[in-house]
């Protein structure tokens, strides 16, 4: 059963991926991201982590999603075309390098330094594992520094985002 | 006997004052500021002068150590001054006769512009050369060495935008360079033997040098020291530089290269001689250099018709007889001699510079003659150096003169061929003194009439120091009458303490004193006259005289600085400019040159990755990630 | 329980890598660019989470959860560029943007 669940969204996950880019229109590019956020929630709640399962629907494929799909239908792209490419190497040796990595992360396998995980497999859930608590608790103890640091990096973000996003007198443009 | 510290402090604190003020100071405050921390300077000498003498003979030697200054190991140099009769002479003459020509200065170098700059590189000067003769260790006074080594430069080339003094400067200091770094072996080779620089604890290690290999070191070490002394001197071969350093303003040629600093070889030696009665050979050396020096200048002498350079010949002779009286073992006749040619000389230099003056800056002697009437003062005075240096009876110049030929005669260190060659020398000396006096001072005058129109006696400032001068040159003598004369010779009794290792002169019968004093007189009238004759009486003769391989001869100076030029100076500036070409050009520059080419081409091919297309920058960063990975996963 | 062996999470994740890396490389469309480095992103933090299950410690999620709020942020701001590039030159085609070359 679950695995089948896995395949299934693994499947899911993957298929939606590859059709991000390869779509002309990037409203349906955003879509498919949605479909891929959404499958690799499903595989986040088969490894029981219901927190971050919710965290990836509602943040990620909720409001990262809809601010990319905010841009892409302020800017009106709808179905573009970029033209002929100009640097043609780059595509089959982006596949290339793209096998090769997978090939890599393959032969991690054999080199032994998944052993030690491997053999710490603890599958006891019956705790606060990945529940709000559990999360919730690490978040404001051992984790509170990165944590509060997080939360200059977003003001930073939004700070710039103001900034960048403004419209200044002297910059042209309508938008 | 704690003032000692402030003689050198005034001058350097005058040199910082006018030196640092520059501009903002004004003129009138450096003409007091500049000769007023010498005569400062000059009182304090006085007052550690009579302290001195209040002592007993026998404690007559103070040292002051003011501060540590270098301290490595056993290696370990005080700032300290010795006070003794020998330092306290020096740095009378050094301060008196350096005031005095600092008060002319404000008059003779009045309308130049470079004014302070001036009087700032005269008062750096007066604090080297008391540290030179203060100091009670061999690095201080090596510091004083080169630092009135340096203000002779900056002084000779003052005028630096004329390039004849510019390059008049630049010999001398290269010239310097030669006698200074054997100097400097000297006394590393002092240190290395005695394990210390102090002048007490040289000196009183000294006679364990007078074994066999003792002596050797004691030889080498003296000649080294010699060789410095013949360069700052001016001897024999190093002399070329100070005839060149008449370029500088009269003052200085008066201050430096007459009075002080280039009898600092003389007292040098005289500090040492407790080194140099170890090693007879460097004793000869002195001596016949001396000799030699005195003679061959006083005949280059003869012939020139420069006003500064006839002095400046003059000043090389005169140093070449305290050479000759050191090298005999007369250190006190050198000394003597030392203070008296201060007097007369500082006076004639002087003098020379007034009548410059007054010819709108003219030197040449042919262009002069007949100033006695315009410049009465100048006149009497200059008569007087005149008559001091030529060695006639009762002035000062004939006492210390005496002094040297008699010891040079009676020395067992002597003889009669250097007696001889002192002896002629005096005779040319009184010759081409009155030769330059007669041409300037007496006949008609061949100067043009514009500068005729000009001619007028000296300010105060200018004429006050010459009479001070004067009366000095006259009674300077007095301070070392010989016995013969009935006198005391004072001078010899109060440098007794200092000299008091010095073997005994065997008493020389009092007959053969008068005659040889006899002698002296007659040859130094015998000059004078010759001169009244040829210049005088019957200028035609010398005329007649300059058709005449001699007279060529000693008018180019018998070829030495072409000899020089020739030897020396051609082949370094050849080597020198192979090596600039070849090595620097070449080498040097080439490899310098040769990467930043390499890096531009480099750079060139390099810059053409960076396309600005981001997504060849990321692949970039892909393609170096992956590559990385697999290093750590296969490697 | 887990009849999924921690592996096959992991090629799995490597396989959305590998994808996002190829989306990089290969789209012109500056936006879709963004979503691809988001497709990155989520890779690891399927490791993350595959870790954090298979030691049975909550910490891997921390780390989701930072990684998320980076990734927000650097969508807002790589966004707002975007917008302002785009204002500029009429165009979100990452080829047209090579100014920085020498």
């Amino acid at each position: 059963m679950e695995m089948a669940v896995f395949l299934g969204a693994g499947f899911v996950a993957l298929v939606s991926a590859i059709l991000v880019f390869t779509q002309k229109n990037p409203v349906a590019s955003v879509v498919f991201l949605v479909v891929t956020l959404a499958a690799q929630a499903v595989l986040f709640l088969l490894l029981n982590a219901p927190f971050v399962a919710a965290l990836q629907i509602i943040v990620y494929a909720g409001a990262i999603m809809v601010l990319f799909l905010f841009v892409v239908m302020l800017l009106n792209l709808g179905r573009d075309e970029f033209g002929p490419e100009k640097r043609k190497f780059i595509r089959p040796l982006a596949v290339v390098f793209a096998l090769v990595l997978v090939l890599e992360v393959l032969a991690i396998f054999k080199t032994g330094l998944l052993d030690q995980a491997r053999l710490t497999y603890h599958l006891d859930f019956t705790g606060d594992f990945g529940t709000v608590a559990g999360v919730g608790l690490l978040l404001f103890t051992r984790y509170l520094y990165p944590f509060e640091i997080t939360s200059v990096l977003l003001l930073a973000a939004l700070l710039g985002t103001v900034i960048l996003a403004k419209k200044l007198p002297g910059r042209k443009g309508e938008l | 006997m704690d003032l000692v510290g402030l003689i050198p402090l005034l001058p350097i604190l005058g040199f910082a004052a006018i030196g640092l003020g520059g501009r903002w100071l004004p003129k009138k405050a450096v003409s007091i500021l500049g000769p007023g921390v010498v005569g400062a300077s000059f009182l304090m000498t006085l007052a550690v002068f009579f302290q001195l003498f209040s002592l007993p003979p026998s404690e007559r030697r103070v040292v002051t150590s003011l501060f540590s200054w270098v301290v490595a190991g056993n290696f370990s140099v005080d700032i300290s001054f010795l006070v003794d009769p020998l330092s306290m002479v020096m740095a009378l003459v050094v301060t008196g006769v350096g005031f005095l020509i600092h008060v002319y200065s404000v008059g003779y170098m009045g309308e130049d512009p470079g004014y302070r700059r001036y009087f700032a590189y005269l008062n750096l000067f007066t604090f080297s050369m008391l540290c030179l003769v203060l100091s009670s260790n061999f690095l201080l006074m090596y510091l004083g060495w080169e630092g009135v080594g340096l203000c002779s430069y900056l002084l000779i080339g003052f005028w630096y935008e004329k390039k004849s003094a510019a390059d008049a400067g630049k010999k001398a200091f290269i010239v310097n360079r030669v006698g200074d770094f054997g100097f400097a072996l000297g006394v590393m080779l002092i240190f290395t033997t005695f394990g210390t620089l102090d002048f007490g604890g040289v000196f009183s290690q000294a006679p364990a040098l007078s074994t066999e290999g003792g002596q050797r070191i004691a030889t080498a070490i003296t000649l080294l020291l010699f060789l410095g002394a013949v360069g700052k001197s001016a001897q024999i071969p190093l002399y070329t530089w100070l005839p060149d350093a008449m370029e500088g303003p009269t003052p200085v040629s008066a201050l430096i290269h007459a009075a002080t600093m280039v009898t600092a070889g003389v007292y040098m030696v005289a500090r040492c001689h407790a080194l140099y009665l170890l090693a007879p050979f460097s004793m000869a050396v002195v001596a016949v250099i001396g000799a030699l020096t005195a003679i061959m200048a006083a005949s280059i002498g003869l012939v020139q018709n420069d006003i500064k350079r006839v002095l400046a010949y003059s000043t090389i002779s005169q140093l070449g007889y305290m050479f000759l009286a050191c090298g005999v073992g007369a250190f006190t006749a050198g000394i003597f001699h030392l203070v008296t040619h201060a007097f007369f000389k500082a006076l004639l230099f002087l003098g020379a510079g007034s009548v410059i003056h007054a010819l709108s800056g003219e030197q040449d002697l042919r262009k002069m003659g007949g100033l006695r009437k315009y410049m009465p003062a100048t006149y009497t005075t200059f008569l007087i150096a005149t008559l001091a240096i030529s060695g006639v009876p009762l002035l000062s110049g004939f006492f210390s003169k005496d002094q040297i030929l008699s010891a040079a005669f009676f020395s067992p260190q002597g003889g009669n061929f250097l007696w001889l060659l002192g002896i002629v020398t005096a005779s040319m000396t009184a010759f081409y003194m009155f030769r330059l006096f007669f041409l300037t001072f007496t006949g008609g005058c061949r100067a043009s009439e514009e500068v005729q129109h000009h001619i007028h006696e000296s300010p105060h400032s200018m004429t006050v120091p010459l009479m001070i001068l004067g009366f000095l040159a006259v009674v300077g003598g007095y301070i070392g009458m010989p016995h013969a004369l009935g006198g005391v010779n004072a001078i010899a009794g109060y440098l007794a303490p200092v000299f008091a290792d010095l073997p005994h002169l065997p008493e020389p019968s009092l007959g053969m004193e008068y005659l040889l004093m006899a002698t002296s007189v007659v040859v130094a009238f015998l000059g004078i006259s010759l001169a009244y004759f040829f210049y005088v009486r019957s200028p035609q003769a010398a005329e007649r005289l300059r058709q005449n391989f001699l007279y060529t001869l000693l008018l180019n100076k018998y070829y030495v600085d072409e000899i020089y030029q020739a030897l020396i100076v051609s082949p370094i500036v050849a080597g020198s400019r192979w090596v600039w070409e070849r090595f620097d050009l070449g080498i040097i520059d080439g490899a310098v040159n040769g990467s930043a080419r390499l890096v531009e081409k480099l750079a060139l091919r390099g810059r053409q990755l960076q396309t600005g297309y981001v997504r060849q920058y990321a692949m970039a960063v892909v393609m170096g990630v992956v590559i990385i990975l697999a290093y750590l996963v296969w490697g | 329980m887990a009849a999924v062996p921690l592996d096959w999470y992991l090629i799995l994740a490597g396989l959305l890598f590998a994808i996002g890396t190829v989306g990089v490389l290969v789209s012109r469309n500056a936006i879709v660019i963004l979503m691809a480095i988001e497709l990155m992103l989520n890779a690891v933090n399927l490791t993350f989470v595959a870790f954090s299950h298979y030691m049975g410690k909550n910490d891997g999620q921390v780390l989701v959860f930072l990684v998320m709020t980076v990734a927000a942020a650097e969508a807002a701001v790589g966004l707002a560029i975007i917008l302002n590039i785009f204002r500029t030159r009429e165009s979100v085609n990452i080829d047209d943007i090579n100014l920085m070359k020498w």
